[in-house]
């Protein structure tokens, strides 16, 4: 029997941010949509299962043909307009997806944080490095995670099932679940 | 449990991960095509205890369609190959020549 007196806190924080998001759709090895995408963004286009980050800016690799700016809210509208320009004529995709994805902040200690995931998606968080960004299952929905430095831990899924994900992500980062 | 590695991203992960999308290599056989060969495509599948090709999705991760070769009893994968190609790569083919001999599919040996 759970016996809360008996539980650990884990020490894991979860808070929730409403950023810019922007999904890219285009060939991202191409030179033309790469060199678009990095004027506009001011960061280098990922490799496969990468994120890159430059102040406030995050650009993930999503998959061959997708990327995901992330931004300040502030710099959408701007930043929207500026890839529009950019990438006229070419075979690509700028779509605003802010309102569609929640983004989820866990802090707490490294191995806590990891711990929390690995009850929920079927990944290796022992392997999981720093800069990587993983698309996988979240119990029963799709979500994608990272970690930019050690002890925070960013994960984003579908806002219609943000609810959810928070319920999953408070249980199992929560009191009494300590895996040992 | 069976492990397949997406070859459009490169992680390998777990088979919930993933969806499977049957048999490999169908001929989508359409208007002009006679009884036999629409029949055949709409109803005829392999099963086999063995060396099986199927269709996959990496439907949790980056969404991409690609090939797996593997085997329904062992679980174990002998390979996977891009979406876009109508037959399974010769390497592949003699990579599970190798680790099964006198296997058949379909007109594959
Ligand atoms: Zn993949």
């Amino acid at each position: 029997m759970f016996d809360p007196a008996q539980a650990h806190d884990t020490g894991v924080a979860i808070t929730t941010s409403a950023p810019g998001m922007i999904t890219l759709r285009g060939a991202l090895e191409d030179t033309a949509f790469k060199a678009a995408v990095e004027e506009v963004s001011g960061l280098t286009v990922p490799e496969p299962r990468e994120i890159v980050q430059s102040g406030e800016h995050r650009l993930a690799w999503m998959g061959p043909d997708e990327a995901l700016l992330i931004l300040p809210r502030d710099a959408l509208c701007d930043t929207l307009a500026a890839l529009e320009t950019a990438l006229k004529g070419h075979h690509a995709l700028v779509a605003d997806m802010s309102d569609a994805r929640r983004l989820f902040h866990l802090t707490g200690p490294d191995a806590a944080l990891r711990d929390t995931l690995a009850r929920l998606c079927p990944v290796d968080m022992r392997a999981f490095q720093l800069g990587e960004i993983r698309r996988t299952r979240l119990a029963q929905i799709a979500a994608a995670f990272w970690m930019g430095e050690e002890g925070r831990l960013n994960l984003i899924c579908f806002r219609s099932v943000a609810q959810y994900a928070e319920d999953l992500l408070s249980d199992a980062a929560g009191k009494g679940v300590v895996l040992h | 449990m069976l492990i397949l590695t997406c070859p459009c991203c490169g992680v390998s992960g777990e088979e919930t991960e993933f969806h499977g999308g049957g048999e490999a290599h169908l001929t989508r056989e359409g208007p002009g095509a006679d009884d036999a060969a629409l029949e055949g495509y709409l109803f005829h599948r392999e099963n086999p205890r063995g060396v099986h090709f199927e269709r996959w999705r990496h439907v949790y991760g980056c969404g991409k369609w690609f090939h797996a070769a593997r085997d329904t009893a062992t679980l174990e994968v002998f390979g996977v190959y891009p979406a876009q190609t109508t037959s399974p790569p010769e390497d592949l083919l003699a990579v599970i020549r190798e680790k099964r001999p006198g296997w058949t599919w379909r007109g594959l040996s």
